[in-house]
Protein backbone atom coordinates (compact mmCIF):
# COMPACT_ATOMS: atom_id res chain seq x y z
CA UNK A 1 0.00 0.00 0.00
CA UNK A 2 1.40 3.58 -0.55
CA UNK A 3 2.64 5.63 1.89
CA UNK A 4 0.24 7.98 2.29
CA UNK A 5 1.64 11.62 2.41
CA UNK A 6 4.96 10.26 1.22
CA UNK A 7 4.03 12.54 -2.32
CA UNK A 8 1.86 14.99 -2.29
CA UNK A 9 2.33 18.29 -4.52
CA UNK A 10 -0.20 20.73 -5.02
CA UNK A 11 0.32 23.52 -8.29
CA UNK A 12 -1.00 26.77 -7.82
CA UNK A 13 -0.75 30.12 -7.31
CA UNK A 14 -0.28 31.99 -3.66
CA UNK A 15 -2.99 34.96 -5.06
CA UNK A 16 -5.18 32.09 -6.24
CA UNK A 17 -8.37 31.90 -3.82
CA UNK A 18 -8.72 28.73 -5.33
CA UNK A 19 -5.55 27.90 -4.21
CA UNK A 20 -6.14 28.97 -0.62
CA UNK A 21 -8.46 26.25 0.23
CA UNK A 22 -6.75 23.06 -0.92
CA UNK A 23 -3.75 24.40 1.33
CA UNK A 24 -5.60 25.01 4.76
CA UNK A 25 -7.07 21.55 3.74
CA UNK A 26 -3.78 20.11 3.90
CA UNK A 27 -2.72 22.23 7.20
CA UNK A 28 -5.74 21.06 9.49
CA UNK A 29 -4.07 17.69 8.34
CA UNK A 30 -1.11 18.19 8.72
CA UNK A 31 0.33 16.94 5.48
CA UNK A 32 3.48 17.86 4.02
CA UNK A 33 3.39 18.68 0.34
CA UNK A 34 5.43 20.67 -2.36
CA UNK A 35 3.83 23.28 -3.22
CA UNK A 36 4.34 24.42 -7.11
CA UNK A 37 3.94 27.81 -7.63
CA UNK A 38 2.23 28.67 -11.63
CA UNK A 39 2.96 32.10 -13.39
CA UNK A 40 -0.21 33.66 -13.84
CA UNK A 41 1.16 34.54 -17.55
CA UNK A 42 2.44 31.15 -18.16
CA UNK A 43 0.84 28.00 -17.42
CA UNK A 44 3.06 25.35 -17.03
CA UNK A 45 3.65 22.05 -18.67
CA UNK A 46 3.04 20.18 -15.59
CA UNK A 47 -0.84 21.72 -15.23
CA UNK A 48 -1.31 21.35 -18.69
CA UNK A 49 -0.94 17.79 -18.52
CA UNK A 50 -2.48 17.44 -15.02
CA UNK A 51 -5.82 19.42 -15.86
CA UNK A 52 -6.20 18.68 -19.86
CA UNK A 53 -9.74 19.45 -19.42
CA UNK A 54 -9.86 23.14 -17.61
CA UNK A 55 -6.00 24.00 -17.10
CA UNK A 56 -6.80 25.35 -14.38
CA UNK A 57 -5.29 25.39 -10.70
CA UNK A 58 -5.33 24.29 -8.47
CA UNK A 59 -4.63 20.65 -9.04
CA UNK A 60 -2.97 18.04 -5.99
CA UNK A 61 -0.93 15.30 -7.69
CA UNK A 62 -0.99 12.24 -4.47
CA UNK A 63 1.13 9.63 -5.62
CA UNK A 64 1.57 10.71 -9.08
CA UNK A 65 -2.83 10.99 -9.73
CA UNK A 66 -4.11 14.74 -10.40
CA UNK A 67 -7.25 15.56 -8.68
CA UNK A 68 -8.77 18.96 -9.81
CA UNK A 69 -11.74 21.56 -8.51
CA UNK A 70 -10.94 23.35 -5.28
CA UNK A 71 -13.63 22.49 -3.40
CA UNK A 72 -13.47 18.50 -4.83
CA UNK A 73 -9.83 18.54 -3.60
CA UNK A 74 -10.73 19.38 0.03
CA UNK A 75 -12.82 16.61 -0.24
CA UNK A 76 -10.55 14.37 -1.17
CA UNK A 77 -8.21 15.35 1.86
CA UNK A 78 -11.02 15.00 3.97
CA UNK A 79 -11.79 11.88 2.81
CA UNK A 80 -8.03 10.77 2.14
CA UNK A 81 -6.32 11.59 5.55
CA UNK A 82 -9.09 10.67 7.49
CA UNK A 83 -6.59 9.72 11.06
CA UNK A 84 -5.08 12.77 10.98
CA UNK A 85 -6.82 15.92 11.98
CA UNK A 86 -10.12 17.56 12.43
CA UNK A 87 -12.68 16.35 10.04
CA UNK A 88 -13.07 18.63 7.46
CA UNK A 89 -16.95 18.02 6.41
CA UNK A 90 -19.24 17.52 9.19
CA UNK A 91 -20.69 14.06 9.80
CA UNK A 92 -24.47 14.59 10.00
CA UNK A 93 -25.90 14.37 6.06
CA UNK A 94 -28.17 17.47 6.40
CA UNK A 95 -25.35 19.28 7.80
CA UNK A 96 -22.73 18.21 4.79
CA UNK A 97 -26.01 19.14 2.07
CA UNK A 98 -26.37 22.71 3.82
CA UNK A 99 -22.07 23.36 3.90
CA UNK A 100 -22.13 21.87 -0.42
CA UNK A 101 -24.50 24.50 -0.73
CA UNK A 102 -23.47 27.29 0.99
CA UNK A 103 -20.06 26.88 -1.12
CA UNK A 104 -22.13 26.83 -4.16
CA UNK A 105 -23.96 29.69 -3.65
CA UNK A 106 -20.83 31.65 -2.86
CA UNK A 107 -18.88 30.53 -5.45
CA UNK A 108 -22.03 31.40 -8.05
CA UNK A 109 -22.34 34.64 -6.40
CA UNK A 110 -18.68 36.59 -5.22
CA UNK A 111 -15.84 36.03 -8.21
CA UNK A 112 -18.71 37.70 -10.65
CA UNK A 113 -20.21 40.54 -8.48
CA UNK A 114 -16.54 41.30 -7.19
CA UNK A 115 -15.38 41.63 -10.86
CA UNK A 116 -18.58 44.34 -11.76
CA UNK A 117 -17.34 45.81 -8.66
CA UNK A 118 -13.46 45.62 -9.13
CA UNK A 119 -14.12 47.08 -12.43
CA UNK A 120 -12.56 44.60 -14.60
CA UNK A 121 -16.17 43.71 -16.36
CA UNK A 122 -18.68 46.38 -17.13
CA UNK A 123 -22.22 46.40 -15.21
CA UNK A 124 -24.38 48.38 -13.01
CA UNK A 125 -21.88 48.81 -9.87
CA UNK A 126 -25.02 49.65 -7.28
CA UNK A 127 -26.37 46.58 -8.62
CA UNK A 128 -23.83 44.80 -7.83
CA UNK A 129 -23.08 46.28 -4.45
CA UNK A 130 -26.85 45.21 -3.61
CA UNK A 131 -26.83 41.79 -4.50
CA UNK A 132 -23.05 41.51 -2.90
CA UNK A 133 -24.52 43.06 0.31
CA UNK A 134 -27.92 40.76 0.52
CA UNK A 135 -25.63 37.89 -0.12
CA UNK A 136 -23.46 38.30 3.32
CA UNK A 137 -27.00 38.48 4.54
CA UNK A 138 -28.24 35.30 4.11
CA UNK A 139 -24.31 33.87 5.16
CA UNK A 140 -24.88 35.66 8.31
CA UNK A 141 -28.38 34.05 9.27
CA UNK A 142 -26.74 30.75 7.47
CA UNK A 143 -23.68 31.67 9.70
CA UNK A 144 -25.95 32.10 12.60
CA UNK A 145 -27.75 28.32 12.12
CA UNK A 146 -24.62 26.08 11.01
CA UNK A 147 -22.18 27.03 13.61
CA UNK A 148 -24.83 26.08 16.26
CA UNK A 149 -23.72 28.69 18.75
CA UNK A 150 -19.83 28.49 17.92
CA UNK A 151 -17.78 30.88 15.42
CA UNK A 152 -17.16 28.80 12.75
CA UNK A 153 -19.62 27.24 10.45
CA UNK A 154 -17.49 24.18 11.05
CA UNK A 155 -18.29 24.91 14.69
CA UNK A 156 -15.32 24.26 17.62
CA UNK A 157 -12.88 24.24 14.40
CA UNK A 158 -13.16 25.48 10.57
CA UNK A 159 -14.50 23.12 7.89
CA UNK A 160 -15.56 22.57 4.68
CA UNK A 161 -17.37 26.01 4.08
CA UNK A 162 -15.15 27.99 6.23
CA UNK A 163 -12.53 27.32 3.89
CA UNK A 164 -14.83 28.02 0.81
CA UNK A 165 -16.42 30.75 2.36
CA UNK A 166 -12.66 32.08 3.79
CA UNK A 167 -11.13 31.87 0.66
CA UNK A 168 -13.23 34.96 -0.90
CA UNK A 169 -12.93 37.36 1.95
CA UNK A 170 -9.15 38.56 1.08
CA UNK A 171 -10.86 39.30 -2.15
CA UNK A 172 -13.37 40.91 -0.52
CA UNK A 173 -11.23 43.18 1.15
CA UNK A 174 -9.20 43.91 -2.46
CA UNK A 175 -11.70 44.91 -4.13
CA UNK A 176 -13.15 47.41 -0.97
CA UNK A 177 -10.11 48.81 -1.48
CA UNK A 178 -9.63 48.82 -4.99
CA UNK A 179 -13.35 50.49 -5.81
CA UNK A 180 -12.95 52.95 -2.68
CA UNK A 181 -16.81 51.25 -1.32
CA UNK A 182 -17.66 49.49 1.85
CA UNK A 183 -19.17 45.54 1.89
CA UNK A 184 -18.61 43.93 4.95
CA UNK A 185 -20.00 45.70 7.64
CA UNK A 186 -19.89 45.16 11.25
CA UNK A 187 -23.39 46.94 11.62
CA UNK A 188 -25.06 44.77 9.41
CA UNK A 189 -23.22 41.29 9.23
CA UNK A 190 -21.35 41.12 12.85
CA UNK A 191 -21.19 37.39 12.66
CA UNK A 192 -19.72 37.24 9.67
CA UNK A 193 -17.05 40.11 10.48
CA UNK A 194 -16.50 38.32 13.74
CA UNK A 195 -15.82 34.79 11.78
CA UNK A 196 -13.42 36.18 9.11
CA UNK A 197 -11.01 37.44 12.17
CA UNK A 198 -10.70 33.89 13.63
CA UNK A 199 -10.66 32.79 10.54
CA UNK A 200 -7.99 34.61 9.51
CA UNK A 201 -5.84 33.95 12.88
CA UNK A 202 -6.35 29.99 12.49
CA UNK A 203 -3.62 28.51 12.32
CA UNK A 204 -4.14 26.48 9.50
CA UNK A 205 -4.95 29.63 7.32
CA UNK A 206 -3.23 32.37 8.37
CA UNK A 207 0.40 31.70 6.72
CA UNK A 208 -1.18 31.56 3.84
CA UNK A 209 -3.27 33.91 2.91
CA UNK A 210 -2.16 36.42 1.04
CA UNK A 211 -2.76 39.47 2.32
CA UNK A 212 -5.10 42.48 1.36
CA UNK A 213 -2.34 44.50 -0.28
CA UNK A 214 -0.31 41.43 -2.12
CA UNK A 215 -3.69 41.31 -3.28
CA UNK A 216 -4.23 44.50 -4.44
CA UNK A 217 -0.90 44.75 -5.93
CA UNK A 218 -1.38 41.64 -7.83
CA UNK A 219 -4.57 43.19 -9.92
CA UNK A 220 -2.88 45.97 -10.69
CA UNK A 221 0.11 44.41 -11.82
CA UNK A 222 -2.32 42.24 -14.02
CA UNK A 223 -4.12 45.31 -15.34
CA UNK A 224 -1.28 47.25 -16.13
CA UNK A 225 0.19 44.30 -17.98
CA UNK A 226 -2.72 43.77 -20.05
CA UNK A 227 -3.45 47.03 -20.64
CA UNK A 228 -0.30 47.66 -22.34
CA UNK A 229 0.42 48.14 -26.01
CA UNK A 230 1.74 45.04 -28.03
CA UNK A 231 5.25 44.93 -28.65
CA UNK B 1 -38.65 1.26 3.88
CA UNK B 2 -39.05 4.85 4.40
CA UNK B 3 -42.44 6.23 5.09
CA UNK B 4 -43.60 7.97 1.92
CA UNK B 5 -44.39 10.95 4.25
CA UNK B 6 -40.73 11.56 5.17
CA UNK B 7 -39.53 12.07 1.47
CA UNK B 8 -40.89 14.85 -0.38
CA UNK B 9 -39.95 15.70 -3.47
CA UNK B 10 -41.03 19.18 -5.34
CA UNK B 11 -40.33 18.77 -9.38
CA UNK B 12 -41.53 19.88 -12.34
CA UNK B 13 -41.90 17.31 -15.16
CA UNK B 14 -39.82 18.47 -17.69
CA UNK B 15 -37.05 19.08 -15.68
CA UNK B 16 -33.83 17.09 -16.61
CA UNK B 17 -32.93 17.97 -12.65
CA UNK B 18 -35.46 17.05 -11.15
CA UNK B 19 -35.48 13.69 -12.59
CA UNK B 20 -31.94 13.07 -12.05
CA UNK B 21 -33.04 13.13 -8.09
CA UNK B 22 -35.93 10.99 -8.70
CA UNK B 23 -33.60 8.20 -10.77
CA UNK B 24 -31.63 8.25 -7.36
CA UNK B 25 -34.55 7.89 -5.60
CA UNK B 26 -35.53 4.73 -7.44
CA UNK B 27 -32.64 3.69 -7.69
CA UNK B 28 -32.50 3.47 -3.80
CA UNK B 29 -35.84 2.18 -3.74
CA UNK B 30 -36.76 5.23 -1.74
CA UNK B 31 -40.65 5.58 -1.27
CA UNK B 32 -41.71 9.73 -1.89
CA UNK B 33 -44.20 11.68 -2.25
CA UNK B 34 -43.60 13.83 -5.80
CA UNK B 35 -45.15 17.43 -5.84
CA UNK B 36 -45.71 18.91 -9.53
CA UNK B 37 -44.85 22.50 -9.35
CA UNK B 38 -45.89 25.09 -11.92
CA UNK B 39 -43.08 27.73 -12.29
CA UNK B 40 -45.56 30.13 -13.54
CA UNK B 41 -47.18 30.18 -10.17
CA UNK B 42 -44.92 29.00 -7.15
CA UNK B 43 -46.24 26.84 -4.34
CA UNK B 44 -46.17 28.68 -1.00
CA UNK B 45 -44.47 25.26 0.21
CA UNK B 46 -41.80 25.46 -2.50
CA UNK B 47 -40.98 29.00 -1.99
CA UNK B 48 -41.22 28.62 1.70
CA UNK B 49 -38.59 25.34 1.07
CA UNK B 50 -36.36 26.94 -1.40
CA UNK B 51 -36.32 31.22 -0.22
CA UNK B 52 -33.07 31.75 -2.12
CA UNK B 53 -32.90 29.86 -5.66
CA UNK B 54 -37.07 29.47 -5.49
CA UNK B 55 -36.06 26.85 -8.15
CA UNK B 56 -36.65 22.96 -8.71
CA UNK B 57 -35.71 20.29 -7.51
CA UNK B 58 -35.98 20.69 -3.37
CA UNK B 59 -36.48 17.27 -1.40
CA UNK B 60 -37.64 17.61 2.06
CA UNK B 61 -36.64 14.68 4.16
CA UNK B 62 -37.76 14.50 7.84
CA UNK B 63 -39.17 18.48 7.28
CA UNK B 64 -35.49 19.15 6.24
CA UNK B 65 -35.07 20.40 2.57
CA UNK B 66 -32.15 20.19 0.76
CA UNK B 67 -31.64 22.15 -3.05
CA UNK B 68 -29.14 21.25 -5.60
CA UNK B 69 -29.90 18.24 -7.63
CA UNK B 70 -25.87 17.43 -7.29
CA UNK B 71 -26.20 18.19 -3.65
CA UNK B 72 -29.22 16.20 -3.22
CA UNK B 73 -27.47 13.33 -4.75
CA UNK B 74 -24.49 12.79 -2.24
CA UNK B 75 -27.25 13.84 0.53
CA UNK B 76 -29.37 10.59 -0.76
CA UNK B 77 -26.36 8.49 -0.86
CA UNK B 78 -25.47 9.45 2.58
CA UNK B 79 -28.48 9.15 4.04
CA UNK B 80 -29.74 5.43 2.51
CA UNK B 81 -26.67 3.78 2.21
CA UNK B 82 -27.94 0.69 -0.18
CA UNK B 83 -27.00 0.33 -3.45
CA UNK B 84 -24.37 3.33 -3.34
CA UNK B 85 -24.22 5.78 -6.19
CA UNK B 86 -20.81 7.27 -5.46
CA UNK B 87 -17.58 5.08 -5.51
CA UNK B 88 -15.45 3.95 -2.40
CA UNK B 89 -12.07 5.22 -3.49
CA UNK B 90 -11.54 8.72 -2.69
CA UNK B 91 -9.88 8.77 -5.91
CA UNK B 92 -12.36 7.30 -7.67
CA UNK B 93 -15.03 9.47 -5.59
CA UNK B 94 -12.62 13.01 -6.87
CA UNK B 95 -13.15 11.76 -10.58
CA UNK B 96 -16.81 11.17 -10.10
CA UNK B 97 -17.88 14.34 -8.90
CA UNK B 98 -15.47 16.04 -11.65
CA UNK B 99 -17.65 15.24 -14.04
CA UNK B 100 -20.54 15.99 -12.73
CA UNK B 101 -19.51 19.48 -12.15
CA UNK B 102 -17.79 19.37 -15.44
CA UNK B 103 -21.04 18.46 -16.83
CA UNK B 104 -23.24 20.70 -14.89
CA UNK B 105 -21.64 23.66 -15.46
CA UNK B 106 -19.79 24.08 -18.84
CA UNK B 107 -21.55 21.57 -21.28
CA UNK B 108 -25.05 22.57 -19.91
CA UNK B 109 -23.27 26.32 -20.54
CA UNK B 110 -22.45 25.55 -23.93
CA UNK B 111 -25.85 23.53 -24.42
CA UNK B 112 -27.70 26.57 -23.13
CA UNK B 113 -25.66 28.95 -25.52
CA UNK B 114 -26.27 26.80 -28.72
CA UNK B 115 -30.48 26.33 -28.15
CA UNK B 116 -30.80 30.12 -27.31
CA UNK B 117 -28.35 31.68 -30.09
CA UNK B 118 -28.11 32.19 -33.55
CA UNK B 119 -25.38 32.60 -36.11
CA UNK B 120 -21.88 32.99 -35.14
CA UNK B 121 -22.49 32.44 -31.64
CA UNK B 122 -24.42 29.05 -31.73
CA UNK B 123 -21.83 27.36 -33.94
CA UNK B 124 -18.99 28.01 -31.63
CA UNK B 125 -21.15 26.84 -28.60
CA UNK B 126 -21.81 23.54 -30.98
CA UNK B 127 -17.86 23.17 -31.69
CA UNK B 128 -17.16 24.01 -27.45
CA UNK B 129 -19.41 21.70 -26.83
CA UNK B 130 -17.93 18.88 -29.22
CA UNK B 131 -14.69 19.01 -27.75
CA UNK B 132 -16.75 18.61 -24.10
CA UNK B 133 -18.22 15.52 -25.82
CA UNK B 134 -14.68 14.24 -26.99
CA UNK B 135 -13.31 14.65 -23.48
CA UNK B 136 -16.61 12.64 -22.34
CA UNK B 137 -15.94 10.08 -25.01
CA UNK B 138 -12.50 9.48 -24.01
CA UNK B 139 -13.32 8.82 -20.48
CA UNK B 140 -15.89 6.10 -21.06
CA UNK B 141 -13.28 4.45 -23.26
CA UNK B 142 -13.17 0.52 -21.58
CA UNK B 143 -16.17 1.09 -19.24
CA UNK B 144 -19.89 0.33 -19.93
CA UNK B 145 -21.26 3.14 -17.48
CA UNK B 146 -19.21 6.05 -15.89
CA UNK B 147 -19.26 4.71 -12.94
CA UNK B 148 -18.32 0.95 -14.22
CA UNK B 149 -20.45 -2.11 -14.50
CA UNK B 150 -23.91 0.12 -13.53
CA UNK B 151 -24.91 3.46 -13.44
CA UNK B 152 -23.85 5.80 -10.88
CA UNK B 153 -23.46 9.71 -9.55
CA UNK B 154 -21.39 10.38 -13.15
CA UNK B 155 -24.07 7.80 -15.09
CA UNK B 156 -27.27 10.21 -12.73
CA UNK B 157 -25.18 13.50 -13.73
CA UNK B 158 -24.63 13.57 -17.08
CA UNK B 159 -27.69 11.41 -18.20
CA UNK B 160 -29.66 15.05 -19.01
CA UNK B 161 -27.44 14.75 -22.45
CA UNK B 162 -28.69 11.11 -23.00
CA UNK B 163 -32.16 12.80 -23.53
CA UNK B 164 -32.82 16.46 -22.75
CA UNK B 165 -29.58 17.27 -25.17
CA UNK B 166 -31.63 15.27 -28.21
CA UNK B 167 -34.80 17.24 -27.03
CA UNK B 168 -32.76 20.60 -27.41
CA UNK B 169 -31.17 19.61 -30.99
CA UNK B 170 -34.54 18.83 -32.37
CA UNK B 171 -36.52 21.87 -30.08
CA UNK B 172 -33.24 24.41 -31.21
CA UNK B 173 -32.44 23.06 -34.96
CA UNK B 174 -29.29 22.35 -34.31
CA UNK B 175 -26.60 18.74 -34.02
CA UNK B 176 -24.00 18.56 -31.98
CA UNK B 177 -23.28 15.06 -33.91
CA UNK B 178 -22.48 13.33 -31.16
CA UNK B 179 -23.92 9.91 -32.71
CA UNK B 180 -21.34 10.24 -35.39
CA UNK B 181 -18.31 11.77 -34.00
CA UNK B 182 -18.38 9.85 -30.66
CA UNK B 183 -19.07 6.14 -30.48
CA UNK B 184 -18.50 5.44 -27.19
CA UNK B 185 -20.91 8.47 -25.95
CA UNK B 186 -23.18 7.01 -27.76
CA UNK B 187 -23.36 3.63 -26.77
CA UNK B 188 -23.53 4.67 -23.26
CA UNK B 189 -26.51 6.38 -24.18
CA UNK B 190 -28.25 3.42 -25.66
CA UNK B 191 -27.40 1.72 -22.28
CA UNK B 192 -28.43 4.52 -20.17
CA UNK B 193 -31.30 4.53 -22.00
CA UNK B 194 -31.90 0.92 -21.68
CA UNK B 195 -31.91 0.60 -17.58
CA UNK B 196 -35.14 -0.02 -16.14
CA UNK B 197 -35.06 3.39 -13.40
CA UNK B 198 -34.23 5.49 -16.39
CA UNK B 199 -36.65 4.26 -19.17
CA UNK B 200 -39.32 4.34 -17.20
CA UNK B 201 -38.93 7.66 -15.44
CA UNK B 202 -38.37 10.24 -18.57
CA UNK B 203 -40.89 12.45 -19.62
CA UNK B 204 -42.53 12.08 -23.34
CA UNK B 205 -40.78 13.63 -25.95
CA UNK B 206 -42.91 15.41 -28.42
CA UNK B 207 -44.51 17.05 -25.33
CA UNK B 208 -41.21 17.70 -24.35
CA UNK B 209 -39.79 19.58 -27.52
CA UNK B 210 -42.86 21.50 -27.64
CA UNK B 211 -42.16 22.87 -24.22
CA UNK B 212 -38.64 23.74 -25.01
CA UNK B 213 -39.48 25.03 -28.27
CA UNK B 214 -41.97 26.94 -26.58
CA UNK B 215 -38.96 28.03 -24.08
CA UNK B 216 -36.94 29.41 -26.47
CA UNK B 217 -40.06 31.57 -28.03
CA UNK B 218 -39.64 33.49 -25.08
CA UNK B 219 -36.17 34.02 -25.55
CA UNK B 220 -32.92 34.13 -23.52
CA UNK B 221 -34.08 36.32 -21.24
CA UNK B 222 -36.14 33.83 -19.30
CA UNK B 223 -33.67 31.77 -16.78
CA UNK B 224 -35.43 27.91 -16.53
CA UNK B 225 -36.15 27.86 -13.21
CA UNK B 226 -34.17 24.51 -12.14
CA UNK B 227 -31.02 23.37 -10.94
Amino acid sequence: MADLGKEVKLVGSTNSLFTCRPRVALNLKGVDYDFLQEKWWQKSDLLLESNPVYKKMPVLIHNNKPVCESMIIVEYIDETWTSKGPSILPSDPYDRAMSRFWTAYSDDKFPSLLRVLMGPIPGDIPEAREQFVASLQLLEAALKKCSKGKIFFGGDNIGYLDIALGSHFGWIEATEKLAGIRLLEKETVPRLVEWSEHYFAHPAVKDIMPTTEELVAFVTEVKSTLSAPAK
Amino acid sequence: MVASAAVRLFGMWASPAVRRVEWALKLKGIEYEYIEEDLSNKSSSLLEFNPINKQVPVLVHNCNPIVESLVILEYIDETWKDNPILPVDPLERAKARFWATFVDVKCREESRKAFFMEGEEKEKAIENLQVQLKALDEELEGKKFFSGDHIGYTDLAVGWMTFWLGVAEEAAGFKANYDVKFPNFSRWIKDFLAEPVIKDNLPPREKTVEFFRAFKQLGSCTKVNQK
